[in-house]
C-alpha cells in the first residue's frame, strides 16, 4: 500500500481471481494484513497490543451478542435475568465472566497500547491521524464501558449511573436539562437502563468503523518502530505476513492464558462486591467507585476541593477529568521533538517514568475512599499529569539534546557494518 | 498558539490543584479529621479455610446439605433466597425424591392463584420453583424485623469482601461493647434494638444472633457437632454454594483451558522463532 516493494496481490487458485476481479476484498485484506503490508523488521512486543486490542473487541462483540439474547433491559428484571445467565444458561457463566473481565483486559490492552504510543513518539507527524483516531476508539470505549456497567443493574451500576450522569448536572444554567435528558427522568430509571443497553449495543460497531479508519490511516505512513526512523529501504521491512502475524499469534497465546486465568479462577476480583446486591435508590453505597479502569480520571475528578472564585469545585474538576483526555488530542502539537522514540531521549524518558508511576498513584488513589491522605495524594499527582503534557513536554522539546539516532532501522539491528548481502537478498524477491 | 494555550491551561489546573494541596494540608494539620468507633473497632473477617478454596477446589457435600439444614431451620424464618430452586438441591447429592419432599415440606408456600376461582393462595413449592419468600414484600418484612429488612441471602457471599468468611465471622462475631469503645467513643453505645458485633461495617446490627448454642440444629450422625462455630462454617459455605453453583465446572474447565492455552501458546513460539529464523531483529 505505502512501499513501492510490497508484494503484490496475484491470485492462486481460479476462483480468487474471479472475485478479485469483481471485488477485489481479497486484495485488499491481503494489503491491510497479509503479505501487502511491509513492516519494520524491529518492532518490539509493546508492538502486539494494537492486534490484542482488536482480539479484545472480539471478545466483547461475541460474548455480548450472546448475553444480550438472554438479557432484560428493564429495571424489575434486569438484575434477575443476569443470574439467570449465570444459573440457568448454558455456558452463560462463561460468557457473563468473559464478558466482564474482557472489558477489564480490553482497558489494560489499551492502555499498553497507548503508552507504547507516548514512549516511543507514535502521535508525531507524519502519523497524528492515527493518533487523533485511537483517542476517538479510547472515548468511545470508554462510554460504551460506563453504559455496560450499568446494565446488570446492581448497586454500583445505579449509583454509578447518577455519579457519572451527575457530572454533567455541574455544567451551568443548562447542567441540570442536559442530565435529565441523558437519563430520561430525574434519576436512572427504566429509560435510562433502555438507552444505555441500546447504546451499548451500538457503540462496538462504532468502535470496529473507527478502527477501520484507524487502521488506514497507520498505512499511509506504516508503522513507526522502536528506533523512531523511518524505512528507509526493502531491508528494513518485513512483510506483516508471515513475520508478524506469527509474532501476534504468540501474543495472542499469552494473553489469552492470563485472560482464562483470571475469567475461570479469579473473575470477580476486578469487580466491585456491591454489584451483587440490586439496584436500590433507597440505599446509597459507603463508597461510589467505578470501574478500575476509570479510577485516574476519578482521582483528579475529585482533587478539586475548592472553588476558585466564581467556579466552584464540582465543575473544575468536571472540566480537569474532561480536559486530562482531550489534552491528548494535542499531544503532536505539544510535543514538537523531531526525535520520535524514547529511546533516544535522555530527558523525556525520565519524565515519561514518571508520568506512568503519576498516573498509577491517580488510579490508586481514584479507588481509594475521598478521605484524606487520598485527596491530597491525589491533588498533586494531578498537578504532575497536565504539567506533564501541557507545560513540561514542549520545554523539553525545546531544551533536550537527543542522542544520536542509528542511521536506519537494519543499522539499528545488525550493526554498523552490516554484511549488504541481506540487503541484496531482500531486493531480489 | 497552541502551547501557549496549553502552557496556560496547564498553569491554571496545576497552580489551582496545588493550591488547593496546601489549604487542605493546613487544614488536615490545624483540624485532623476525628476518628469514628467505625473505623477504629471495625474488623476485617477471621480467617476460614473451606474445601472449595484454591484453584481446584470443590464443595464438599456433606457440609453443603448441613449448612442447608443451618440455612433451612434457622435463616429461612426471615431471609429469602430468590435466585435458587429447590431442584438445584441435586448438586449437594439429594436424589431428585428427596428434593421432591424438601420441596413439599417447605415451611413457607408458594403464592399461587386458584385455578378454580383465581383467587390468590398458595400451595407446596415444587422442585422447579424458586425458594419463597418468608415475608409478602418489603414493608411485611419491615414490620416483622425492627424496620431492618432482611436481605436476600441467593448472592450474599459475593456481594461483601471476602463474602465466604465475612458471614462465618458475623455469625460467630457477636459479643458485648467493649469497655474501650465506649470509654473513648461515649455516644456509639449500642442502640436497643441492635446488637454489637465488630465485623458489620457501622458495627450495630440489627440481626439478633442467630446461632446462640451448641447443637440448636440436630445434625445427622457421623457428622461433625453442631457446634455455633461448626453451623457458622456450614452455612457459609452453603451460602458460597448458592451465590456461585458453578464454580467446581469453572475451576475444572478452567485447568483443561490453561492446559490447552499452554500447549497452544508454545506451538505458536515455535513456530514464530522459526518463521523469524533467517531474520535478525
Amino acid at each position: 500500500m505505502s512501499f513501492p516493494w510490497a508484494n503484490e496481490y496475484t491470485p492462486k487458485v481460479p476462483l480468487m481471481k474471479w472475485i478479485d476481479e469483481r471485488l477485489p476484498l481479497p486484495r485488499l485484506v491481503y494489503n491491510a494484513v497479509g503479505a501487502g503490508y511491509p513492516v519494520p523488521r524491529n518492532l518490539n512486543y509493546f508492538w502486539n497490543f494494537g492486534v490484542l486490542s482488536g482480539l479484545a473487541l472480539m471478545i466483547q462483540i461475541v460474548t455480548g451478542i450472546i448475553m444480550a439474547m438472554h438479557y432484560g433491559a428493564n429495571d424489575l428484571v434486569a438484575f434477575g435475568t443476569v443470574e439467570h445467565v449465570m444459573r440457568d444458561v448454558n455456558a452463560g457463566w462463561l460468557m457473563r465472566y468473559a464478558h466482564a473481565n474482557g472489558a477489564s483486559f480490553f482497558f489494560i490492552v489499551v492502555y499498553l497500547h497507548i503508552f507504547r504510543g507516548l514512549y516511543f513518539g507514535s502521535y508525531k507527524a507524519p502519523r497524528e491521524m492515527v493518533w487523533l483516531l485511537g483517542l476517538v476508539i479510547f472515548l468511545l470505549m470508554m462510554a460504551t464501558a460506563f453504559m455496560g456497567y450499568v446494565l446488570p443493574w446492581g448497586q454500583m451500576s445505579y449509583w454509578g449511573a447518577k455519579v457519572i450522569t451527575g457530572l454533567f448536572g455541574a455544567i451551568p444554567i443548562v447542567g441540570e436539562p442536559i442530565q435529565t435528558w441523558l437519563l430520561g427522568g430525574f434519576a436512572p430509571g427504566n429509560a435510562s437502563l433502555n438507552r444505555f443497553f441500546s447504546l451499548h449495543y451500538l457503540l462496538p460497531f462504532v468502535i470496529a468503523g473507527v478502527i477501520i479508519l484507524h487502521i488506514w490511516a497507520l498505512h499511509i505512513p506504516g508503522s513507526t518502530n522502536p528506533t523512531g526512523v523511518e524505512v528507509k529501504g526493502p531491508q528494513d521491512t518485513v512483510p506483516f505476513h508471515p513475520y508478524y502475524t506469527a509474532k501476534d499469534g504468540f501474543g495472542a497465546g499469552i494473553f489469552f492464558i492470563l485472560f482464562a486465568l483470571a475469567v475461570y479462577f479469579a473473575p470477580n476480583m476486578m469487580g466491585h462486591p456491591d454489584n451483587y446486591i440490586e439496584a436500590n435508590p433507597l440505599s446509597t453505597p459507603a463508597h461510589i467507585v467505578p470501574e478500575w479502569y476509570f479510577w485516574p480520571f476519578y482521582a483528579i475528578l475529585r482533587a478539586f476541593t475548592f472553588d476558585f472564585f466564581f467556579i466552584p469545585a464540582k465543575l473544575l474538576g468536571v472540566l480537569a477529568m474532561f480536559a486530562s483526555i482531550l489534552l491528548l488530542f494535542f499531544l503532536p502539537w505539544l510535543d514538537t521533538s523531531p526525535v520520535r522514540s524514547g529511546n533516544y531521549r535522555p530527558m523525556f524518558k525520565k519524565f515519561f517514568w514518571i508520568l506512568v508511576i503519576d498516573v498509577l498513584i491517580l488510579g490508586y488513589c481514584g479507588g481509594a475512599p475521598a478521605e484524606e491522605p487520598y485527596v491530597m495524594i491525589s491533588q498533586v499527582a494531578s498537578a504532575y499529569y497536565f504539567a506533564h503534557f501541557l507545560i513540561i513536554l514542549p520545554l523539553v522539546a525545546a531544551f533536550e539534546r537527543p542522542d544520536p539516532l542509528p542511521g536506519s532501522i537494519t543499522e539499528a539491528v545488525l550493526g554498523k557494518d552490516y554484511d549488504g548481502a541481506e540487503t541484496a537478498a531482500v531486493a531480489a524477491e | 498558539m497552541v502551547r501557549i494555550g496549553a502552557f496556560l491551561v496547564g498553569l491554571f489546573f496545576s497552580g489551582w490543584l496545588l493550591v488547593s494541596f496546601i489549604m487542605g494540608a493546613v487544614a488536615y494539620v490545624s483540624e485532623p479529621p476525628a476518628p469514628t468507633a467505625e473505623h477504629e473497632f471495625h474488623e476485617h473477617p477471621k480467617h476460614v479455610s473451606y474445601s472449595f478454596d484454591g484453584p481446584l477446589g470443590h464443595y464438599d457435600k456433606q457440609q453443603l446439605q448441613r449448612g442447608f439444614q443451618v440455612f433451612k431451620e434457622v435463616c429461612s424464618a426471615c431471609h429469602s433466597l430468590k435466585f435458587v430452586a429447590f431442584r438445584d438441591l441435586e448438586a449437594l447429592g439429594y436424589s431428585e425424591a428427596e428434593v421432591k419432599a424438601i420441596a413439599k415440606s417447605w415451611a413457607i408456600k408458594t403464592p399461587d392463584v386458584d385455578p378454580k376461582t383465581g383467587e390468590m393462595s398458595t400451595r407446596d413449592p415444587a422442585p422447579a420453583d424458586k425458594f419463597p419468600k418468608p415475608f409478602a414484600n418489603n414493608v411485611a418484612a419491615a414490620a416483622a424485623n425492627n424496620n431492618a429488612i432482611p436481605p436476600d441471602l441467593s448472592l450474599m457471599t459475593k456481594a461483601r469482601h471476602n463474602g465466604t468468611a465475612y458471614v462465618y465471622s458475623l455469625l460467630t462475631g457477636y459479643q458485648g461493647q467493649p469497655a474501650e469503645l465506649l470509654e473513648k467513643f461515649p455516644d456509639s453505645k449500642t442502640p436497643a434494638g441492635l446488637h454489637y458485633n465488630p465485623y458489620f461495617a457501622n458495627l450495630n446490627l440489627a440481626m439478633a444472633p442467630p446461632l446462640t448454642a451448641d447443637g440448636q440444629v440436630t445434625y445427622d450422625e457421623g457428622q461433625p457437632k453442631p457446634t455455633v462455630d461448626q453451623m457458622s462454617k456450614d452455612v457459609a459455605a452453603f451460602l458460597a454454594w448458592t451465590a456461585e453453583p458453578k464454580m467446581e465446572i469453572r475451576k475444572q474447565s478452567g485447568v483443561a483451558v490453561i492446559f490447552f492455552l499452554l500447549i497452544a501458546t508454545a506451538l505458536a513460539y515455535m513456530s514464530y522463532r522459526n518463521i523469524w529464523a533467517d531474520k535478525k531483529h
